[in-house]
């Protein structure tokens, strides 16, 4: 019989695989995986709001990720001179040190940064799971809602633009619901880990599928047989879950590819 | 013909091409891009079943005169007129789909509107590419994926079709066969059709009127007419300009994207396309 705390982490796991993996092949599709990178660093800043105002750490995570989320929407709405990336690099990494240097200013406060950086699965409460399962369920009700002009703007703005869909509207939308993943993730496998959760399901799963929804679907699945691997191998070995798993998404993403090379001779890239 | 439809301001615009009522119409657009002036005081207007061609060097602002006659962008000054209820069918300058998005053709034909597979069927037949339905986006060549946008934008039912550069990425014996379809289209369902091209022989050959922008309307009017416009010959250059009157010849055949010759009514090959492959065949008649 498995522990009640392996339990907990198990479904953790696959509540947040189950939705990493929708979010994530939008990720791919949108070339955001930077973005995606940039709303986890932010996420320690969130912590240390979280702290600092004494509530739940998920929501500081949640109110930064989406004020610098919203910073990039007007900086890039402003025709700047520096190109995205570099906009995303500076956000990043000063939103990283921020919240180390606000963390280290509080030295009242005890913080295992460790578990923030790369997760804490194996101490998942019963009210984390609830959270995360509510959470969970809220992101994907809103990713189905927007899924159709999401699609459309992923394939081509200007002529989804043109074609009437309110274009930036549902690229902000799904900006913020990327900041809401990036909250629910952060206990899962802390905030350097968080993108590759939402990256390596999608990509593996994209030379299995033949349209964009079997692509989200097979995600999920991918995400879900990764987290049960890493935990597993987490348990045995008694290796840190959080990378356990990334580890175990990435021998999955790898498998594939051999796979899908000797069957069909498709060759990636 | 009717000059406007009923209820619609014409504030005093020219009558468009001699085919009735504008579906689109600019007056004095001026636009600039951080202080830079991209249009300038540009009039242009599309009349019901009228190939309208944009011509101009690179950066004269040709396709952000498209995106403001389509709304997509808000001039300065000036002001822009469409028909109440106008569908526009568009068609944008060479789309890239990511191998990384697994899409079908007869999925992308329905991305944004829905439609019932048969109108998709007849739309993707329509263009040439019935036989692509289940094909993948990301596999298909030039000339096959602006047909698949040309059936996509047919299947909208569009008053004025919006074409930017159309036959970019596109063979030389595929872009002739792709103006004409676009001819053809619009004989058929009397669509105006707005455009931008590179290829001065077939817009001179094809088109009902030319605006030969630079930021501000160089010339425009009869292709006659512009490609004897000192504007336009300064433009493009005497030896370029003057090629029309040597090369302004009738084919009577096409190539189809295999190769083989097809006859034809109308379009044209730029000169030295058909070299090596079918010279003995080709000539002025």
């Amino acid at each position: 019989m498995m522990e009640p705390f392996l339990v907990r982490a198990l479904l953790a796991g696959l509540c947040f695989a189950a939705v990493a993996g929708p979010a994530g092949c939008f990720i791919v599709w949108r070339r955001m995986a930077y973005f995606g990178d940039t709303m986890a660093h932010s996420a320690l800043l969130g912590v240390a709001v979280g702290f600092l105002l004494a509530i739940e750490p998920m929501l500081g995570v949640l109110a930064v990720c989406v004020a610098v989320a919203m910073v990039l929407v007007v900086l890039q709405r402003s025709r700047p001179w520096l190109s995205s990336d570099a906009l995303l690099g500076i956000l990043s990494h000063s939103a990283l040190s921020f919240g180390l240097v606000a963390i280290g200013l509080m030295a009242w406060i005890r913080v295992d940064l460790l578990s923030y950086l790369f997760g804490d699965i194996l101490s998942v409460t019963a009210a984390d799971l609830w959270l995360l399962a509510g959470g969970g369920a809220i992101v994907l009700a809103l990713l189905a809602a927007i899924w159709r002009p999401l699609l459309a703007a992923s394939v081509h703005e200007d002529l989804a633009r043109a074609e009437g869909i309110p274009v930036a509207a549902v690229s902000t939308a799904f900006m913020l619901l990327v900041a809401l993943v990036v909250a629910l993730a952060m206990k899962i496998v802390g905030i350097l880990l968080v993108t590759s959760l939402l990256i390596i399901p999608a990509a593996t799963a994209r030379r299995f599928a033949r349209s964009p929804e079997t692509m989200a679907l097979i995600a999920a699945l991918c995400g879900m047989l990764a987290v049960a691997a890493g935990l597993a191998l987490s348990i045995r070995l008694d290796t840190p879950a959080g990378p356990s798993i990334v580890a175990a998404a990435a021998a999955l993403f790898a498998v594939a590819q051999v796979q899908v090379r000797r069957r069909t001779g498709i060759t990636p890239g | 013909m009717s000059s406007t439809r009923g209820g619609v301001n014409n504030e005093g615009a020219a009558a468009p091409g001699e085919s009735g009522r504008w579906l689109v119409a600019a007056r004095g657009v001026y636009l600039s891009f951080s202080g830079r002036p991209v249009l300038k005081d540009v009039d242009v207007e599309v009349g019901g079943g009228e190939i309208v061609t944009v011509i101009g060097p690179n950066g004269a602002g040709k396709t952000t005169l498209l995106r403001v006659l389509m709304g997509l962008l808000r001039p300065d000054r000036g002001r822009v007129q469409r028909q109440p209820g106008l569908r526009i069918g568009y068609l944008p300058q060479r789309i890239h789909v990511d191998p990384v998005m697994p899409l079908k053709v007869d999925r992308l034909m329905t991305l944004v509107r829905r439609a019932r597979p048969a109108d998709v069927a007849d739309a993707l037949a329509e263009t040439g590419v019935g036989h692509l339905r289940a094909a993948p986006v990301s596999a298909l060549s030039g000339g096959e994926l602006q047909r698949v946008l040309l059936a996509r934008a047919l299947l909208a039912r569009p008053d004025l079709l919006v074409l930017d550069e159309p036959v970019q990425g596109v063979d030389y014996a595929g872009e002739a066969a792709l103006y004409q379809l676009i001819g053809e289209l619009r004989a058929r369902r009397g669509c105006g059709v707005l455009m931008i091209s590179h290829d001065l022989h077939v817009v001179m050959a094809a088109t009902d009127r030319v605006l030969c922008l630079n930021h501000h309307v160089c010339c425009a009017g009869t292709p006659d007419a512009v490609s004897q416009h000192p504007e336009y010959v300064r433009l493009f250059g005497r030896q370029t300009a003057g090629a029309f009157a040597v090369y302004a010849h009738r084919h009577d055949h096409q190539h189809d994207l295999g190769g083989n010759p097809v006859h034809l009514q109308t379009g044209r090959l730029p000169e030295g396309s058909a070299k090596g492959r079918n010279a003995g065949e080709e000539g002025p008649a």
